[in-house]
């Protein structure tokens, strides 16, 4: 067994697998990662199957620490400058600490969360299937909170297995693409300003919800509907015409108009999208979505076998080089960013 | 400022409902636009068909006050099959025996547990006794349990008691809290963000982690709220924090 010490962390930063499902009725919030393939290239990196709980990193650094036994690692996701003591790692690369020797990870560059996985996984006690955190319903393994500095992980001591390495594939600057509905014909002509808008997402944004900054969404019958359920992606829009497009720590149920939903295949780009960076979005159909799903499921399955032998892996050295590690400043992120407790307009 | 509440009035029921996709893997299956005690009975008919008999490819229903949502593997089923199959499902005539519990929760109202009790009676014209009166009246059906863990919303409100939402949202309110939001009444269980009406406070748990069962009430589980005095309150508060249920089972 080896221990994974929490050295210094900032906000945001929690345990996250592919959520707790099945308990919706009864009010349980999913949670899960923010960015499924970033989660399943991590572990597909580490060794491990697809949704193993890891660490889910928000937009500021961290360092860890590993002690008492070897740790491999793998960190996949928003780039950021990642370090074992003065040894450069790349992203999507895995590497193993040696006790003592401390991973310092920068803050995000481009996206906002990236993913720690380790390997053979995070010991935990599972509840709902799920290690991950949700700290307003105390769940969450081995901690029911985003982590602190001074916590410790307890990890299987890594294998003999070689390093192995994934092409880093660039965020595609492509529309977020959206399934209409279910209450779209409660916004008549406001349906075509949502899709003609130019998008940001605002900096008081977390894991329940991204709030959207761009053209006001009129209401045609007023903007309280009935509460009814949420799914992640759901754009729901409150009486002020801004949209909240819901994430997995949402309520299960909401009492705002849905004008449309984000699809599946694309709520991990949606989530890795900077506050501040312009977008749009797309209709598509419920056909042209599934063919999106089945597609990203057949990416996510073929990590492990598109990996390489980092030994037969090339990467651009000069890139590294001008890696940004710790202690950086954290661009384009205000402070008080990731870190808000509830939003007014999350409510029963 | 405190403003008499108003139903949202659209046309009513749907009939057959109506199939709408909330993305590419739920199906919300609405019976009508509002709350409506014959649509929510659909709700709970069409979640215990599926229930008993499940269709593959579902992962898990959420009733609602008047729609269900079917979460679903689009790798398993697609769209318009399931949307099928739902809709041949719905058209079955609701039997109406559907079986539930009956509860009897007791509330502290007014006072440090319930601090708009007093509001809320003079904007209804109302006693503070008459607004308890009215509201431990009737016979309430959990019609849904949404937003955090164990937040039961209740259909049966006196519709002498409705009143629209706080202008601005608490961000915290204490766990227990009972509260009335719009047409809407519900028992929340954990603290957290509120714009509803806070009339008193139960010390069931409604959601509670290391106790058998974690989730007390059931969608469609009826329900007779009760009053009573602080120091009860905190007797039974002790209690519940040990794992004791608290709330009586009443034969229904």
């Amino acid at each position: 067994m080896s221990r994974l010490i929490v050295t210094n962390i900032g906000p945001a930063t929690s345990v996250q697998d592919a959520g707790r499902f099945g308990a919706q009725r009864y009010g349980l919030t999913p949670s899960g990662a923010m960015d499924r393939l970033a989660l399943a290239t991590a572990n597909a990196l580490a060794g491990n199957p697809q949704f193993t709980a890891a660490i889910e990193l928000g937009p500021f650094g961290a360092t860890f620490t590993a002690q008492d036994g070897p740790i491999r690692i793998a960190v996949a996701g928003a780039s950021r400058g990642i370090k074992i003591d003065d040894r450069v790692l790349p992203l999507n690369q895995s590497a193993t600490l040696m006790p003592g020797e401390r991973l310092v990870l920068g803050a995000a560059r481009e996206g906002v969360f990236s993913y720690l996985a380790i390997e053979g996984g995070i010991q935990g006690e599972a509840a709902f299937g799920s290690l991950s955190v949700n700290a307003r319903a105390g769940l969450g393994s081995p901690v029911p909170r985003p982590l602190q500095s001074g916590d410790h992980l307890d990890v299987r001591a890594a294998s003999e297995r070689t390093e192995h390495a994934l092409p880093v594939l660039p965020l595609s600057p492509d529309p977020i693409r959206v399934v209409l509905g279910p209450q779209d014909d409660e916004f008549g002509d406001a349906v075509k300003t949502f899709l003609d808008g130019t998008w940001t997402i605002s900096a008081t944004s977390d894991r329940m919800g991204y709030r959207l900054e761009g053209p006001v969404i009129r209401h045609q019958h007023g903007h309280n509907i009935v509460s009814d359920g949420t799914v992640n992606g759901s754009i729901q829009v409150p009486g002020n015409g801004q949209p909240i497009v819901l994430m997995p720590d949402r309520g299960t149920t909401g009492g705002y108009p849905k004008i449309a939903t984000v699809i599946g295949a694309d709520f991990g780009r949606f989530a890795q999208m900077p506050p501040g960076r312009p977008f749009r979005f797309q209709a598509v159909s419920v056909a042209e979505a599934r063919r999106a799903a089945i597609t990203f499921a057949a990416l996510l399955h073929d990590l492990p076998a598109r990996m390489a032998d980092v030994a037969h892996f090339e990467f651009n050295v000069a890139a590294l080089q001008n890696a940004n590690v710790a202690g950086s400043a954290v661009n384009a992120v205000d402070a008080r960013t990731w870190q808000s407790e509830l939003q007014q307009d999350q409510q029963p | 400022m405190l403003q008499k509440g108003s139903q949202t009035g659209m046309a009513a029921e749907f009939l057959p409902p109506r199939i709408l996709p909330s993305g590419d893997a739920a199906i919300t299956v609405e019976f009508s636009r509002r709350i409506d005690d014959d649509a929510n009975r659909r709700v709970l008919a069409l979640d215990r068909r599926l229930k008993a008999a499940p269709i593959a490819g579902i992962t898990e229903t959420v009733p609602t006050y008047r729609s269900l949502l079917v979460h679903y593997d689009p790798l398993q089923i697609d769209f318009d099959s399931l949307a099928s199959r739902l809709i041949a499902l719905a058209a079955q005539p609701v039997t109406d025996a559907i079986a539930s519990k009956h509860w009897r929760i007791p509330v502290a109202y007014g006072g440090e547990h319930g601090i708009d009790l007093d509001d809320v009676a003079k904007t209804l014209n109302l006693t503070p006794d008459a607004l308890i009166a009215r509201h431990t009246a009737p016979v309430y059906r959990v019609a849904m349990i949404g937003f955090t863990p164990g937040w039961s919303y209740l259909s049966g409100l006196d519709p002498a008691l409705e009143l629209s939402r706080r202008q601005e949202p608490r961000l915290r309110t204490p766990p227990g809290t009972i509260s009335i939001g719009g047409v809407q009444t519900g028992i929340q269980c954990i603290a957290g963000p509120s714009g509803w009406h806070l009339l008193g406070r139960t010390p069931v748990r409604t959601y509670q982690l290391q106790r058998d069962p974690v989730f007390l009430l059931e969608p469609g589980d009826t329900l007779n709220l009760y009053a009573i005095d602080a120091k009860t309150f905190a007797e039974m508060d002790r209690a519940a924090e040990h794992g004791e249920i608290v709330a009586e089972l009443a034969a229904s």
